[in-house]
């Protein structure tokens, strides 16, 4: 300061405290508005906040309730809940999904395939926040390095889940069916609120039947989440409700038994308890193994399975429509007897064919040179295609056709086998409007023995036989026997609505399961070797269906060609004779003759179930029941 | 006009022939006692802002003891050593800011600090919130006051040219505090109020030209949030939503210490630096921030004491526009926390975790008590 002049230092500083004085007023005026601030935050709007704040941290979480479990008819179990950790990822909470699965894929084992099917689930619609799996199954030391690592992996999870397990695998595939993830388009159709924890559904057979009884309901519980999405404690819960236990018809010896005796061939065995049309067993031959479809089965394991040529993923119990044969005689004969096309004494000639006019086209018996002068007794016992030539011919097709559809063919009789085939009941109508031909009788000639367009599946032969067996009383196919707690059977089974068939002369019945009978015991028996040295009666039909051609773009090499040629052997019956106790439908692609191939297999069936199961099923085999027969 | 009875001056302690220990010491009492009340009621909102981690409140706490240190020291300096000093700490400071835009070191896209060989690190624009009033202060102080045109130009001049320094840098928080700080030396030193005027319309034309102009593109972002926060609710957005939401969810009496869910389940970002407030809101409610404030306010008039009290213009000046900066940092913090300004990064003074800011301010206090207890013997 230029010393020189004079200051006035009391003017100074009342300028300063004046200044002061308004700086202050300014102070105060912001805090003031700072406070007003706060004001109106913390306590005009404080419910806003509030509720926001709970929104934070609140989530409410579905709990998905656990799978009913699924027993066999004696308690043993089919279908259990297995826990299972994989790691999941949601990928709303994730910062970089590259960066985050490299980081994942130093951590634990990702195959090619299972990074395939991520990315995949990844680009499909799903509900937002959802875990994506990535990988199951992981073992202890991953479910740990997981652990170290889970605050640099914001986003992914170690999650336990309960998942579908099939202790039986291959044995009950096609009797059970399975569950898989939910896929887009069941998506649509689920109720959102009980599905919305659940990543499972049933896909097929009865876990798509009773899908709705073994899912439960959907429990909540809401948790307090931090910012990046853990949950760190849970503040209310309401329990899901389990969803129920199933028992079924099914026996799981007499199911294993099937599958052994079909061990290396294509096949299929029903077997239905006559009394309540309950399924003992329902075996497809080959299956495959059910637990790999739960979770997601990779594409290379798929694309063996689909394209073996011994097609496992086709149910040919339920979806298998073959010509069934000479098995179809007894029920041609109950339709010829009560139509009045022939009677129990009047006899046929056979000379070894079958002509509709003289010199026109013969029929041929599958006997060269015939079998003589045959009675319905003898011509079911013996299976002679003359007999019911002409049958079919005196009957005509609309008489075979309301007979055959009391049995329950050319529609599906079960009640709750899901995707069971009709299989194909021709008629004059179906003819028209399919081939746009009229039915010839050469036609009818045809369907006497079971060729021609009649198509039916193993259960429908075996449900046809079960009707015989209880001399026309209807029960229909079920797999359902009991559910678990106080849910009423026939809410959730269908209801039965085949009526029983009623003949002029119900004396009719037994003289038919008597011819059965002779099939098996009498002395020109076709299957009088598989039936030998049983100590109970048991009525039955061989059969063979002939092999048309094989798909053309199908390769086999010669001797599979030979192989694959060669007819179908069927086997219809039941047992014991007077009080049936079960019925059976057994048939071996490309097995060669009924008798030989497909009646010892009812005969160890038979056996199993009336006379108790082999100690060991491991020493029943497949080969061992080979006779030759015919 | 009179001064009411908080702001007058009081007798001089001087004459008194007994001299207390907080005169031996340089310090005073009142001020001492209300900011550790300050720094001890921060620890304590700290330890549940940094979620219960212990280590990180024993830190911060030698960072006080530090910073108390610093203030002891600069208290024991006369005022006329600042005075003497000022000059030259100006002009170092300024080469040291033209250094940082040279070779200074810093993240984030900005270059704020400056290693130099055998020197700890540093922020000189820390330092200019000190050197910048303390210079302007002295050259108007050796001037006519009120100051005449030219001299306001100069004042100007010193307060602008580091200013500019700093945002180029950018630090737009730093460059608020350090330009405030000068202005209101002007403004203490009686600058007219048509000129007052004449300024402030003069910055409501110039905002917009800094929109084109000064402001980066990350700044100009962080303002559009302010005025719509919901425009991007999950980025920029987020901390203003995450803050209020805090706050408002607080009510009359807060959750509880250590209760805030905002916090402690990481919603709200920076908990224990920049967004510290929303911690106590939440936690303390109403009665918290009036609590807060209610103390900031006391500081701040104690302060006010001490500047007007002081012997010469110099003083005067230095202490009135040192509390003024106290206030801008509070008021830019609090602002920004409950979404009236845009953000900006200040840190809630002497609560904030962070060391830096705590020393530049426990130093500015330590000016204040070296101007409140240093007195010539001889009355006026």
């Amino acid at each position: 300061m230029p010393w020189g002049e004079f200051k006035d230092t009391a003017a100074e500083r009342r300028l300063f405290q004046r200044r002061a004085l308004v700086a202050l007023a300014m102070v105060l005026l912001l805090i003031g508005g700072l406070l007003a601030r706060m004001y109106q935050l913390q306590v005009v709007e404080h419910q806003t906040y509030i509720t926001l704040s709970d929104k934070n941290r609140v989530q409410v979480q579905s709990v998905p309730p656990t799978r009913g479990l699924i027993y066999d008819r004696n308690g043993d179990l089919l279908a259990e809940n297995r826990p299972v950790f994989s790691v999941t990822i949601v990928p709303e909470r994730v910062p970089g999904m590259e960066q985050t699965l490299a980081a994942l894929m130093a951590l634990i084992a990702v195959s090619d395939d299972e990074l395939e099917r991520f990315q995949r689930r990844l680009r499909e619609p799903r509900r937002p926040f959802q875990e994506l799996p990535l990988r199951y199954d992981l073992t202890e030391d991953e479910i740990a390095a997981l652990a170290v690592h889970r605050h640099e992996l914001p986003g992914v999870e170690v999650s336990a889940e309960l998942v579908r397990y099939y202790p039986h695998g291959e044995i009950t595939s096609h009797a059970l069916g399975y569950v898989g993830r939910i896929n887009r388009e069941e998506l649509q159709d689920i109720d959102p609120v009980n599905y919305a924890g659940t990543n499972y559904i049933g896909k097929s057979g009865i876990e798509r039947f009773y899908e709705e009884q073994l899912h439960g309901q959907v429990g909540y519980q809401h948790v307090e989440t931090n910012a990046r999405g853990r949950t760190l404690r849970v503040l209310a819960r309401e329990n899901p409700v389990p969803g129920e236990d199933l028992r079924l018809h099914l026996d799981l010896r007499l199911q294993k038994l099937a599958y052994k005796l079909l061990d290396g061939r294509r096949g299929a065995i029903v077997a239905i308890e006559p009394e309540t049309g309950g399924l003992l067993a329902l075996a497809s031959v080959p299956g495959f193994d059910a637990n790999l479809f739960v979770t997601g089965i990779s594409v290379a394991a798929y694309r063996e399975l689909s394209t073996s040529h011994d097609k496992p993923l086709f149910n040919r119990a339920l979806r298998g429509q073959y010509p069934p044969g000479s098995t179809i005689k007894p029920m041609m004969a109950i339709a010829a007897l009560d139509s009045g096309a022939t009677t129990r004494e009047r006899t046929v000639w056979d000379p070894g064919y079958f002509q509709l006019k003289a010199g026109g086209r013969r029929y041929r018996d599958w006997k060269r040179g015939g079998h003589g002068w045959v009675d319905l007794t003898e011509s079911i016992a013996q299976s002679c295609d003359i007999y019911f030539y002409d049958a079919a011919v005196r009957m005509g097709i609309d008489t075979m056709y309301d007979y055959m559809s009391a049995f329950g063919f050319g529609e599906d009789t079960s009640l709750d086998v899901s995707g069971a085939l009709p299989g194909l009941l021709p008629s004059r109508d179906w003819k028209q409007a399919v081939r746009n031909e009229p039915w010839y009788p050469g036609d009818s000639v045809n369907m006497g023995i079971g060729q021609g367009f009649l198509l039916a599946t193993p259960l429908q032969l075996a449900t046809g036989t079960a009707v015989l067996a209880n001399r026309g009383r209807w029960a229909q196919p079920r797999l359902l026997m009991d559910v678990d707690g106080d849910l009423p059977l026939d809410e959730v089974v269908p209801e039965p609505a085949h009526s029983d068939i009623e003949l002029n002369n119900p004396n009719d019945w037994e003289f038919v399961a008597d011819a059965m009978a002779e099939v098996m015991h009498g002395r020109t028996g076709t299957a009088r070797r598989a039936a030998a040295g049983a100590p109970y009666r048991m009525a039955g039909k061989t059969g063979t269906a002939q092999v048309f051609s094989l798909a053309q773009d199908e390769e086999y090499d010669a001797e599979e060609v030979r192989e694959r040629l060669r007819d179908h052997a069927l086997f219809v019956g039941f047992a014991p004779l007077d009080n049936p106790k079960i019925a059976v439908a057994v048939i071996v692609e490309n097995g060669g003759s009924g008798s030989g191939t497909a009646a010892p297999v009812a005969r160890a069936m038979f056996d199993a179930w009336l006379l108790g199961f082999p100690e060991d099923l491991d020493s029943v085999e497949a080969g061992m029941l080979n006779l030759e027969g015919e | 006009m009179r001064a009411t009875g908080f702001l007058a001056p009081t007798p001089d302690r001087g004459l008194s022939r007994q001299k207390s220990i907080w005169s031996v010491l340089h310090l005073d009492p009142v001020l001492l006692m209300l900011l550790l009340l300050l720094v001890g009621g921060g620890l304590f909102v700290l330890y549940s802002g940094a979620d219960r981690d212990f280590g990180m409140i024993k830190a911060q706490g030698i960072r006080m003891g530090v910073a108390l240190v610093v203030m002891l020291v600069f208290a024991q300096l006369d005022p006329s050593i600042y005075r003497r000093w000022a000059p030259w700490l100006y002009l170092v400071g300024l080469v040291a800011l033209v250094a940082v835009l040279l070779v200074g070191v810093g993240a984030k896209g900005a270059q704020r600090w400056l290693a130099l060989p055998g020197l700890p690190r540093f922020q000189p624009s820390e330092l200019m919130k000190l050197v910048v009033p303390i210079m302007a202060a002295w050259f108007l102080s050796r001037h006519f006051i009120p100051p005449r045109l030219t001299h306001v130009a100069v004042a100007l001049a010193i307060v602008l040219i580091p200013m500019a320094l700093i945002i180029k840098q950018p630090d737009l928080g730093t460059a608020l505090l350090v330009g405030t700080a000068g202005l209101f030396v002007v403004f203490f030193a009686g600058i007219s109020w048509k000129l007052i005027t004449a300024f402030l319309a003069m910055v409501s034309v110039a905002a917009p030209m800094m929109w084109f102009f000064v402001m980066r593109d990350y700044q100009k972002q962080r303002v559009l949030t302010l005025l719509d926060p919901q425009s991007d609710p999950l980025g920029a957005g987020w901390n203003i939503i995450q803050s209020k939401t805090a706050i408002g969810s607080g009510g009359w009496s807060g959750k509880g210490w250590l209760q805030g869910t905002q916090s402690h389940l990481e919603f709200l970002p920076e908990s224990h630096t920049d967004f510290i407030v929303a911690v106590l809101a939440e936690e303390f409610g109403f009665v918290g921030m009036l609590a807060l404030l209610g103390l900031y306010l006391l500081i701040l008039f104690r302060c006010m004491y001490i500047a007007v009290n002081a012997q010469d213009s110099f003083g005067r000046l230095v202490a009135g526009a040192l509390t003024m900066t106290f206030f801008i940092y509070i008021f830019v913090n609090i602002g920004m926390v409950s979404g009236l300004l845009p953000v900006v990064g200040v840190p809630l003074p002497l609560i904030s975790y962070g060391g830096t800011s705590s020393v530049t301010l426990m130093a500015a206090f330590g000016v204040l008590m070296s101007i409140h207890t240093h007195r010539r013997m001889i009355t006026a």
